[in-house]
């Protein structure tokens, strides 16, 4: 057993730097590389997209990205873990074994793990009495089964290292939780068990800190003016050690910085209670780490405490709930703030004209610049100019569109100094839906599988 | 005792969960975790936010971080791809938290 393992963070969301990964695997030594490119409103995405082309709905960026790394990964031999197979990952693994061979790489080890995607399969489980409540207000789901777009569970860092462990050193899954990518090689490397809940703990609040890449590494931190060339900024490496203590440190010379600040900052990054985190492989309690400076850019967390997982997954399902847009200008001074006021009045009142009216809860004006991230906390009363932002949101797609075409002509029939309409007509776009519910264990099998290239 | 605000000792992060956000708040040390725990309670939280935050408003501790977690409910106008609002997923939250004066 190696007594430590370096398991770098690359990609904190589809659409996150391709230099992360790119100078990960260049600038420093790793043994691991962990990927994440999913979220909830990702996964309907993809879902559309394969509806259309059955080799269709993975995250191409993760081909594109190997395309640049593969020489350095095969050479250095570092495993790539990576939830880039969306909602199909057999189309994803086909991807990456072409590219292998484009580029003349022989025997690359490529994984997929399935079972994740429950889609097909909703009708069959609430049939047979599993309602898929909506966990957030119990409504069941009944309600929008009809207007389903993804079901995916969340899997966790055992099917990870059960794909390591049949020797594939590409490791593509569906929904994994982004803690298990990072979980899952230690689990792996150190041969954890499923009862080891303070290592499987620990492995968790690892990757809890480095999922979103280099927001523990600098990126995203209060004390911005602390943080040293933001160009180059590292990228987390954890440092992992078989007893479940690990460090968070990044590349030498790399820029950035780790320090105890920047990962408290990250703990604390979308949690609910601290003391419960729960996962499918255990449940975490962040308040029972020990974090402590060892090091220029090195923070060590130790003592981290877990508990048995709950007997069910969680799912996350998505369903078409409707259309929206938003549109904006720009409103010079002086007087920005009336005018914009103006402006929205405008466009509402116009569009009753032509018989379009929207509730209040379907309709937002935002004036940005005189204070709507800090509203009722820091506002200006009188700014140089404001964005005047409008969006609507209904089941009525010609609503939504109708809409639209208001924005625009403020530049020549409302009051001066309207001006920033670049952008030209705002469309309706789907509105996707958030369900999230819980599915008792014994209903998912996961499965991997290894080709070569 | 001085008004200060908490931007001047205090640190933060925010991100959503569902259609609510929370607000991770910790300072360096035991004396300023104390002022944390006196001065923000959920009653000032929620008044502080109540332009933006509609639901209610819940308190977690963690002494070991010297941290206080707060999840704001219904703060993001619908959340995820629900939300019109420029700030859909209460990124800019913990700024906003860190404005508010307290006695330390």
């Amino acid at each position: 057993m190696r007594d430590k393992v370096l398991i770098g963070y690359g990609q904190g969301f589809w659409g996150d730097s391709i230099l992360g990964p790119v100078r990960l695997v260049r600038e420093g030594p790793l043994d691991y590389l962990a990927l994440d490119y999913l979220a909830e409103v990702t996964m309907s995405i993809m879902q559309k997209l394969k509806s259309r082309n059955p080799k269709a709905g993975y995250a191409t960026d993760f081909v594109a990205m190997l395309d640049r790394t593969l020489p350095d990964i095969t050479q250095k031999g570092i495993k790539v873990v990576a939830n880039a197979g969306g909602v199909n990952p057999e189309a994803c693994l086909q991807a990456v074994l072409d590219l292998a061979r484009k580029k003349g790489i022989k025997g690359l080890k490529v994984g997929i793990i399935e079972g994740d995607d429950i889609l097909a399969r909703v009708p069959e489980l609430v049939r047979s009495g599993h309602p898929l409540l909506n966990m957030d207000d119990g409504r069941p789901l009944s309600t929008v089964q009809d207007k389903l777009l993804s079901a995916n569970v969340y899997v966790g860092a055992f099917a990870v290292a059960e794909c390591l462990r049949a020797g594939a050193q590409i490791v593509i899954g569906g929904r994994l939780t982004d803690p298990a990518l990072v979980a899952g090689p230690m689990i792996h490397e150190f041969g954890w068990q499923p009862n080891d809940f303070d290592k499987l703990a620990a492995g968790t609040m690892a990757g809890h800190i480095a999922e979103c890449g280099a927001q523990c590494t600098g990126g995203n931190y209060t004390n911005w003016r602390e943080v040293k060339d933001f160009v180059r900024i590292g990228y987390p490496v954890i440092e992992a050690s078989p007893d479940g203590t690990f460090v968070v440190t990044k590349h030498d010379g790399t820029g950035g910085l780790v320090n105890r600040n920047t990962v408290v900052s990250q703990l604390l990054y979308e949690m609910g209670d601290p003391k419960r985190y729960l996962g499918p492989d255990c449940t975490a309690d962040f308040t029972s780490a020990k974090v402590e400076e060892v090091g220029k850019d090195r923070v060590r967390l130790s003592g981290i405490k877990g508990g048995p997982a709950t007997p069910t997954y969680k799912v996350s399902l998505s369903y078409q709930n409707g259309f929206k847009t938003t549109g904006q200008l720009t409103i010079s001074g002086p007087d920005a703030v009336a005018k914009a006021k103006l402006c929205a009045d405008i466009v509402w009142g116009r569009l009753a004209l032509d018989g379009c009216t929207f509730a209040e809860h379907e309709k937002i004006v935002e004036l940005v610049g005189a204070g709507v991230c800090h509203a009722g906390i820091t506002e200006s009363a009188n700014p140089p100019e404001v964005v005047l932002r409008l969006g609507v949101k209904c089941h009525d797609e010609d609503k939504v569109d109708r809409f639209g075409m208001e924005i625009v002509p403020l530049v020549t029939s409302g009051p001066p100094g309207v001006t920033g309409f670049a952008g030209g007509r705002p469309k309706a776009t789907d509105i996707v839906g958030y369900w999230p519910a819980l599915l008792d264990k014994t209903q998912v099998k996961t499965k991997v599988r290894v080709e070569v290239s | 005792m001085a008004k200060v605000k908490l931007k001047e000792f205090a640190f933060a992060r925010s991100g959503d969960k569902g259609d609510g956000s929370n607000v991770g708040i910790f300072v360096t040390n035991a004396g300023d975790y104390e002022v944390l725990k006196r001065e923000l309670t959920v009653e000032r939280v929620k008044q502080h936010f109540r332009a933006i935050c509609k639901g209610e408003v819940t308190r977690y501790e963690a002494p070991n971080l010297f941290a206080l977690n707060f999840l704001l409910r219904d703060s993001l106008g619908g959340g995820g791809s629900e939300s019109l609002k420029t700030d859909a997923q209460g990124k800019t939250h913990g700024l906003a938290l860190l404005e508010l004066e307290v006695e330390r």
